[in-house]
């Protein structure tokens, strides 16, 4: 199909795809990048959250005409019940900066201009064409790929596995194991539509401010998982997700869970009369820093979710795989500008810049967090949330019980879900794992 | 939890956009005559219903309304219950938004 032989190919144009292409096409680098959809962007899901700083580095005028959405002035966190929340929100007009920091964005939207940006630094990409395999000589180096298109074998110096939390090419040809059901989350999502202004009357915003709500709580039914709801434009992006084993055990639905949390009386009011227009489900990489795999061989580099990048504490799939991405394309260009071959020697570079980069710092600081809330999760999602907002409405009530004797019932209800060793513990733990 | 209505999935699904490959489904049940616990936890965990019991009590898959999210492969793959890869280039779900 195609005779020429790339410089670099590069498997899917998501975030770290799409990131790697342009760094490397603007180095003047010849890229290759194949991608299975229809379009960069139609087999791409997420909430989604856009951080600016890393998206800064690869475009720096993006907000001239990137699809933006929302810009974020308000964050809410809710620890729900069966029929209260409890939460705690954080406002202000200080993120009605002249650049802001954080957007809400749809990824079929945004993920076709950032391709295009990789197009006119001069990476070709290839759609409707799915990767079946990668090609290795015999001395086990990636030296191409086999795509489903007839005659479909390409060469390259270099290969950017792009291709997503699930990892297909990298499995088949062992190079890391397929993801396990402890570290993903299979979420579930909706794209409610409403009218501009009912969208900004509902969440308090005026002009193109955003909120984002992360709930967590009684609606993940005693699993590990978190609900969401995004502002844009005229949409609302809502879901949830749980771990995969989670799901496993407990026997719910996706879909079950997702409609008990948008029928819960804190969230039905901000969706009620809007017209769903998609429904989608993906996984995400939970791990951290203990799953993350071999990054780098011969050949070959991983990126993003493929390489299990999430920092799932700060939401921030997206912003690794956009900078994970760009810090392989700068690697391989530097391995390509001293003219050295493209070995697993020389590319531990990509290593070591991720290394020294906020990536892979923030995944270490967070490395014990994902033990701790997977193992414990009936504590931390069902019995801590009942109790506080317990504890709260306790507290807001004036019914004539003395103030004395409200505390004490509040105490009581802790320690008897959780003894004041379990409470101790997990406070211990929980510090010890932020930390 | 028990009293509430059954959520129809097709219902969900209806609104999304598909190019299914027929005859060409990217995702197989190896052949069985009694389920193993991976392949049944499918039957509830699939965020698109594509699998179901037939009257035989044997799981079967439909994946025409595939969101393509590899929930059942990382279930399920491992231990040689299905067979999974992605659709042939250009089928298979259309995100208008994702």
């Amino acid at each position: 199909m195609i005779e020429e032989r790339f410089d670099a190919i590069v498997v899917g144009a998501g975030m770290a795809g799409n990131a790697a292409a342009l760094t490397m096409a603007k180095r003047g680098m010849k890229v290759l990048q194949i991608e299975r959809g229809e379009y960069p962007g139609s087999k791409n899901v997420q909430g989604a959250i856009l951080y600016a700083d890393m998206l800064e580095k690869l475009v720096p005028d993006f907000r001239e005409d990137a699809p933006l959405e929302r810009h974020l002035v308000e964050q809410r966190f809710w620890m729900m019940d069966a029929k209260s929340h409890t939460g705690l929100h954080h406002r202000s007009d200080d993120f009605n900066e002249e650049k802001p920091n954080r957007y809400t964005i749809i990824r079929a939207q945004f993920d076709k201009w950032l391709s295009s940006r990789a197009q006119e630094a001069g990476a070709i990409v290839l759609c409707e064409t799915t990767v079946k395999e990668l090609v290795q000589d015999a001395y086990g180096k990636v030296i191409g790929v086999i795509t489903d298109r007839d005659g479909g074998q390409v060469h390259a110096d270099v290969v950017v596995l792009a291709e997503g939390v699930n990892g297909l090419l990298g499995t088949k040809a062992e190079l890391r194991e397929r993801p396990s059901p402890e570290n993903v989350a299979l979420a579930v999502k909706e794209m409610h539509f409403l009218p501009r202004e009912t969208i900004e009357a509902r969440f308090n915003l005026k002009g193109d401010e955003g909120v984002v709500i992360e709930a967590a709580g009684t609606i993940s039914a005693g699993m590990t998982g978190m609900g969401f709801i995004y502002t844009n434009k005229e949409s609302i992006s809502l879901g949830i997700g749980c771990l995969v084993a989670d799901f496993q055990k407990t026997g719910e639905t996706p879909y079950g869970l997702l409609e008990r949390f948008k029928k819960h009386p804190s969230v039905a009011p901000l969706i009620e009369g809007s017209e769903v227009k998609e429904y989608a489900g993906h996984l995400i990489p939970e791990g951290g820093y203990n799953a993350i795999p071999q990054l780098y061989g011969d050949g070959w580099v991983v990126v993003g979710d493929a390489a299990q990048l999430n920092n799932a504490m700060h939401r921030e799939g997206s912003n690794l795989a956009m900078t994970s991405g760009r810090i392989a394309g700068e690697a391989i260009f530097q391995v390509k500008s001293r003219k050295d071959p493209m070995t697993k020697e020389n590319l531990a570079l990509y290593k070591k810049m991720l290394d020294d980069s906020f990536v892979i710092k923030d995944l270490k600081k967070y490395k014990d967090m994902p033990g701790l809330l997977h193992i414990q999760s009936q504590n931390f999602f069902l019995t801590y949330p009942q109790l506080v907002n317990k504890a709260l409405q306790n507290f807001v009530r004036v019914d004539g019980t003395p103030k004395l004797e409200k505390e004490k019932t509040t105490i009581k209800s802790f320690v008897s879900a959780r003894s004041w060793g379990g409470l101790f513990g997990d406070a211990f733990r929980f510090a010890r794992a932020w930390r | 939890m028990t009293t509430e209505a059954p959520v129809r999935v097709e219902d969900k699904l209806y609104q999304n956009r598909y190019l299914v490959d027929v005859g060409n489904a990217h995702i197989k049940v190896k052949p069985h005559t009694k389920p193993s616990p991976q392949l049944l936890a499918l039957l509830n965990i699939c965020p698109a219903h594509c699998y179901e019991l037939n009257s035989n009590g044997q799981v079967e898959v439909t994946p025409d309304g595939c969101v393509e999210c590899g929930t059942c492969r990382v279930l399920a793959e491992g231990g040689g219950d299905i067979e999974w890869s992605y659709p042939r280039g250009g089928y298979g779900v259309l995100f208008k938004f994702g």
